[in-house]
């Protein structure tokens, strides 16, 4: 029983971190039909700037964490004026392509600074502080980051169903040419979304890293993941991420804590019958 | 009956020599790298090995227009099977060959037989997922791919019973380049048989060739197989020619660095792929040699440019140029 239940709350901390991190992706996939391959890249330049922060210049965790957010969503502003609304227009294989590109030079850039090894972040001493669940201890930080999730969950669910941009948002989901000749400022709306999901992306790398260490190839090594979420959960869906976030982290912990050494091709093989047998995700719509 | 047959066969003949100019090229431009770099074959060897890979790329991608992040998963397979070959079984290079083609071929038609039925970000998504699986069963199964230290010490006997390997990498270099020409030979058969023509109009309209009959997904998990197949010579090739083989294989950086090479090349033509392959091994390796961290950015904005300015490829570029100096004179 209590393997179960350490089961489920490992499973829900690891899920928060995927859906704090593919949140952002599945809305600029869904919108803007773009497939962004960078997006873990926003992920490791927010943890790369609180490492920089807190070990070099010896910033406190949370005004770094902030300092590093609002850093990643400016990078993502600049980068989307100059570089992704051309990308928009790319077909598919030029999407891959130029993504893959941003991605290696966001690798390089931080591979430059600070090397490839992997850059721990001055996370304060309450985070270790154990906490008794009562079947287990459960380190401080478990607690932040499934609190964390829950809070991003209803703010984009606030954002999206009771907030004018909200309706801009779902509006340019679903017919984006509809919704410009309705007199929806459509780009502006694509460079808030994009810098949000950026932004969120700094955020679930910054929270996350005690469980997927930040390093300079960190968008790669978890890019596979990330998508994988985003399909799974459906394109453009937040109650799907979710779904798909807090299903695999169990699935994925699960596979790790009961079969030892086969988990993860269990974990693949389980994605590929699922998407295989619903290509558009658990709650995608049909395009 | 014999006249027609006879009035046609000069042309026949002209096609059949036509099919052989890409190998030409490919053996008059390998003897020459032969004789100005005979201190770099083993580099040579290994853009060799490539250029088979990435033209089995471009079967799928370039004719039949499948966009998959997952062609190291042909390549790898291929290159255990001819690991374990030449370790448990017998050292033959070309049975090792044929052995490595075969397993290539049936991973590509158990994935495809999942994959094709699926179409962009799925299909890239699932794609990448089969080769996960493969690098986690290659590093699980450590009784049989030792793990994570990979397959070491493969030998492989003679070439036809005759030519010993040695070790300044001669023999490898001239026995890769004979198996690249027969490969160009295969796929310029393949491209303009009636079979090529029908992948060609699958890139076109998928649609449209169904609607004309033609049965798309059997002809798209036909040369998912084929590109498979030769995925597995090349990954058998790599893994006779370093005689190793680790999970490295299965990386997404492999699947990725085949698309990029024959995105920068131009996808759909053969010279595409190994102009392509050529360029990015030569860049890779000089960018890498200068300052082994940051070659990365090299790469990044290698893919940029080309993506932006050559969506084409690099083929293109002399009709880009043709164009540029008719519109300004």
């Amino acid at each position: 029983m209590s393997l179960i239940l350490s089961i489920v709350v490992d499973g829900v901390a690891y899920g928060m971190i995927l859906f704090m991190i593919s949140v952002g992706l599945s809305i600029t996939m869904g919108l803007m039909r773009i497939i962004n391959l960078a997006h873990g890249g926003f992920a490791l330049l927010g943890g790369a700037a609180v490492h920089l922060l807190t070990t070099r210049l010896d910033v406190a965790f949370v005004p770094a964490f902030l300092v590093a957010v609002l850093a990643v969503v400016l990078v993502s502003v600049l980068l989307e004026r100059l570089l992704y609304r051309h990308i928009y227009g790319f077909n598919e294989l030029g999407q891959v392509l130029a993504t893959i590109g941003i991605v290696f030079i966001m690798i390089a850039t931080v591979n430059l600074f600070l090397g490839s090894t992997i850059l721990p972040l001055g996370a304060p001493a309450i985070f270790t502080t154990p906490i008794d669940l009562g079947f287990r201890t459960l380190p401080f930080h478990r607690l932040v980051v499934i609190i964390s999730g829950l809070l991003v969950l209803a703010g984009l669910w606030f954002l999206m169903e009771k907030t004018r941009f909200g309706i801009y948002l779902r509006a340019a989901v679903d017919n984006r040419v509809a919704a410009a000749s309705l007199g929806i400022n459509t780009p502006l709306v694509y460079l808030v979304a994009f810098a949000l999901g950026a932004g969120l992306a700094a955020v679930g790398g910054i929270l996350g890293a005690e469980l997927l260490p930040i390093e300079a190839y960190y968008p790669l090594r978890y890019m596979v993941l990330f998508l994988i979420v985003v399909s799974v959960g459906g394109l453009g869906s937040i109650s799907g991420s979710f779904l798909a976030s807090i299903g695999l982290g169990i699935l994925d912990t699960a596979g790790r804590y009961l079969l030892p050494g086969v988990g993860t091709i269990f974990f693949f093989v389980a994605i590929v019958v699922l998407l295989a047998l619903r290509p558009n995700g658990l709650m995608g719509k049909a395009q | 009956m014999t006249a027609p047959v006879l009035s046609t066969s000069p042309r026949r003949v002209t096609i059949a020599l036509s099919l052989l100019i890409p190998s030409t090229c490919v053996v008059i431009g390998a003897t020459l790298a032969f004789l100005i770099f005979p201190y770099d074959l083993s580099f040579l060897t290994r853009i060799v090995i490539m250029m088979i890979f990435v033209v089995s790329f471009d079967l799928i991608l370039g004719q039949a227009g499948i966009a998959t992040l997952g062609h190291a998963a042909m390549y790898g397979c291929g290159a255990y099977a001819a690991g374990l070959v030449s370790l448990h079984l017998s050292p033959d290079p070309l049975f090792g060959l044929l052995v490595g083609a075969v397993a290539g071929a049936v991973m590509a038609w158990i994935s495809g037989l999942v994959l094709l039925r699926t179409h962009g970000i799925t299909l890239l998504m699932i794609s990448i997922a089969v080769t996960m699986v493969l690098q986690e069963i290659a590093s699980q199964a450590r009784w049989l791919t030792g793990g994570a230290d990979g397959l070491a010490g493969i030998t492989v006997g003679p070439l036809l019973g005759l030519f010993e390997f040695d070790f300044i990498g001669q023999v490898a270099f001239i026995y890769s380049v004979c198996v690249l020409a027969f490969v160009l030979v295969l796929c310029q058969v393949l491209i303009g048989s009636p079979f090529g023509l029908a992948l060609r109009g699958i890139e076109g309209s998928a649609s449209r060739m169904r609607a004309i009959g033609t049965p798309v997904y059997r002809r798209k998990v036909t040369v998912y197989v084929i590109a498979g197949a030769i995925a597995g010579i090349a990954g058998a090739l790599a893994a006779q020619v370093t005689g190793l083989v680790g999970i490295e294989v299965f990386n997404f950086s492999l699947s990725a660095d085949v698309m990029v090479m024959l995105i920068l090349g131009g996808a759909g033509r053969l010279y595409g792929a190994l102009i392509g392959t050529l360029l990015f091994m030569v860049v890779h390796h000089v960018a890498a040699s200068i300052d082994p961290l940051n070659w990365l950015f090299v790469i990044g904005f290698m893919l940029l440019i080309v993506v932006f300015v050559l969506p084409k490829g690099l083929l293109a570029l002399p009709g880009h140029l043709a164009r540029l100096l008719r519109r300004t004179s």
